[in-house]
């Protein structure tokens, strides 16, 4: 039977040469690479955020191929989730015309093309220039994992037994956690309040009985109204 | 399974692996689309009870149980159409992406122990993150069909899908924070045994948190009383108005799999996954309690267990959607910022604080904890990295290993 079995599949057997890590590498790494290359080229914003989509979701490929697990995941969920909801949240509430068709100007190109070159050339000298990684083959790395960040962050240390610091245990980063968090929750407390409808203060029911000028009819609708539609978020 | 395949038939390892993954690729499509299946004849039953009528009775004998079928066999053969207008790649493109995020997030999500398409350290947040992407798929479909009713669908979806992440958020973590790990794996794992270690039964926080929980998940997957973005009664059918025949299903099936993601995750994370509320297989000596060496009967009976559960989620979301009106868009907003977001934050604050102080709990001193949670993890360190050539189980450990298959 197993004899069977692999002469049916021996048509297969040139697949069994793949080096399929280096196979989904090079698969993602071109999606985010052509995506990203099409964002530049789109005249459309919403396709510019579906690309975008593309490329960011690609390089979360990339992450968890690598084995970093935690940073993918992260990278779907804090751009390819948060941000571009955002952007095509913001693109079409925003005049919707102007932007259905992006010209960019030429000398902007040209400039973005400067600009663009010179980053790359930065990024390629230094990633080249890192010895590691010029090495022939693969270094059998342990699967990383994101445990001991996590732990480091409230308090306990469970990376310092290579560094030899056994007698006395490395602190954590459980402060500058708690100060970072406290900065975040003023910015979104911050956030919404300037975000906030800022409505007049309307006379209460009671205090309406109690006057003796009735309230303008035309205010009392329009603060109705606002009530109602919270997706327009009460600018007025 | 991809062992068995190497040690007794003899097949080269990769062949096993590639197989491997197609198995389990497999099965978890099938979990999808012939869920949607059931899924959609139950929903038209339920309703139909609900509401004092019958349902479908005559496709496929008394119960009508071949209806989904004959529907499915009908939006086929339908013309697919596209409005003038419209943007072709964004509109065609639109069912593809809502599916392939509902199919993603199903990678992650473990039916019994080491049954998992691919075992994540990180998998309630990988979950929770391809979730989140599903709403894309709408918002294109809303914005390509270039009409009104589908792009005002497409709005109210991204704003409630974008709210609702926030006390979502704060319910799972509930759980990660009882279990000590995200690993969806070792979450139910923690909850073996009687009932009484489900985590919904944990405190009196956690059995206020599920509630939450599940409603931030109905929101989520857009079901009544939530389903705003295809309210029929306003929008025509909302985001998917201009599409028909099998485009159109493609967004059924995402969101039937979105509702058995969701419900499933509940049962992993409160419920006890795939441990019953009688520990079956251990009474019977089926297995001495550890997992890990459980045969793969007990396996089978787990995945039966958390499928079960799951199922009555989705049941219970059907009863839900025909009894209780659709809410208006304030509602919505109101329930999710004023209600949920505020029950969600006391009642973690509440379960930290019963971790803290009760003893029972997982903490009785917190430096003792913080030892103990090190010595654990350096210990699980040591088994969870063998050299990439030792398969592992059913499914490897690790995304290196899935693709490291010529090694």
């Amino acid at each position: 039977m197993t004899e069977c079995l692999l002469a049916a599949t021996t048509w297969l057997l040139p697949f069994a040469a793949i080096d399929w890590h280096g196979l989904f590498f090079l698969l993602f790494a071109a999606i985010a690479c052509g995506a990203a290359i099409m964002v530049v080229l789109t005249d459309n914003v919403v396709r510019m955020a579906l690309h975008l989509v593309l490329s960011l979701g690609a390089t979360a490929g990339l992450f968890f191929l690598a084995g970093s697990e935690f940073v993918g995941a992260m990278q779907l969920m804090i751009y390819v989730g948060g941000t571009l909801v955002l952007l095509v949240f913001g693109v079409m509430l925003t005049a919707q015309t102007q932007l259905v068709s992006l010209r960019t100007p030429a000398a902007d190109r040209v400039l973005a093309g400067i600009l663009a070159a010179a980053l790359f050339a930065v990024l390629v000298q230094s990633a080249v220039s890192v010895e590691a990684w010029r090495r022939p083959g693969r270094a059998e790395v342990s699967a990383p994992t994101a445990t001991p960040l996590g732990m480091a962050l409230v308090g306990v240390r469970v990376d310092g037994d290579a560094a030899g610091h056994e007698s006395r245990p490395l602190s954590g980063y459980l402060l500058p956690f708690e100060i970072v968090s406290v900065h975040l929750l003023v910015v979104l407390i911050g956030a919404a309040y300037l975000a906030r409808a800022k409505r007049r203060r309307t006379p209460r029911a009671v205090e309406l009985v109690a006057s003796v000028d009735p309230p303008p009819p035309v205010q009392a609708r329009s603060e109705a109204g606002e009530s109602a539609s919270v997706l327009v978020g009460g600018g007025r | 399974m991809a062992e068995f395949l190497i040690e007794t038939i003899g097949l080269p390892s990769w062949l096993a692996w590639t197989a491997v993954a197609a198995v389990a690729a497999f099965l978890i499509l099938n979990v999808i689309a012939g869920g949607a299946l059931v899924f959609i004849w139950a929903e038209r039953k339920i309703a139909a009870r609900i509401q004092d009528r019958l349902g479908p009775t005559r496709t496929g004998g008394r119960f009508g149980w071949l209806q989904s079928l004959a529907d499915g066999i009908k939006l086929l053969a339908k013309e697919d159409l596209m409005p003038d207008g419209a943007d072709g790649m964004l509109f065609r493109l639109a069912p593809y992406v809502s599916f392939c995020a509902s199919f993603c997030a199903f990678i992650a999500l473990p039916f019994a122990f080491d049954v998992v398409g691919l075992r994540l350290n990180v998998g309630v947040f990988f979950v929770v993150a391809v979730l989140g992407l599903e709403v894309f798929g709408v918002i294109l479909a809303g914005y390509a069909s270039a009409s009104k009713w589908s792009l005002f669908g497409a709005m109210r979806e991204a704003a409630q899908v974008v709210s609702y992440e926030v006390p979502l958020g704060m319910c799972v973590v509930v759980p990660v924070m009882l279990a000590g790990s995200m690993d969806l794996v070792t979450i139910a794992e923690k909850q073996a045994g009687w009932l009484t270690n489900w985590y919904i039964f944990h405190d009196p926080f956690t059995f206020v948190i599920f509630w939450v929980y599940y409603t931030c998940a109905v929101a989520s997957v857009n079901r009544a009383p939530f389903d705003l973005a295809e309210a029929e009664s306003e929008l025509v059918a909302g985001f998917h108005t201009e599409y028909s025949g099998l485009r159109w299903s493609f967004f059924f099936m995402a969101e039937y799999g979105s509702m058995f993601l969701v419900s499933a995750l509940a049962a992993v994370l409160f419920l006890g996954g795939w441990n019953g509320p009688v520990p079956i297989a251990s009474l019977l000596g089926w297995s001495d309690g550890s997992s890990l060496s459980a045969p793969y009967a007990v396996r089978l009976l787990g995945c039966a267990n958390l499928m079960g559960k799951a199922t009555a989620g989705v049941l219970v979301m059907m009863w839900i959607r025909w009894t209780l009106p659709r809410l208006r868009i304030d509602q919505v907003m109101t329930t999710c910022l004023k209600y949920c977001t505020p029950i969600a934050a006391l009642m973690f604050a509440g379960v930290m604080l019963w971790q803290l102080f009760l003893p029972g709990g997982l903490v009785p001193g917190s430096r003792h904890q913080a030892a103990a949670v090190r010595e654990a993890w350096l210990e699980g360190r040591g088994d969870r990295v063998p050299s990439t050539n030792v398969p592992l189980g059913v499914v490897p450990a690790t995304s290196r290993q899935v693709v490291g298959v010529s090694q």
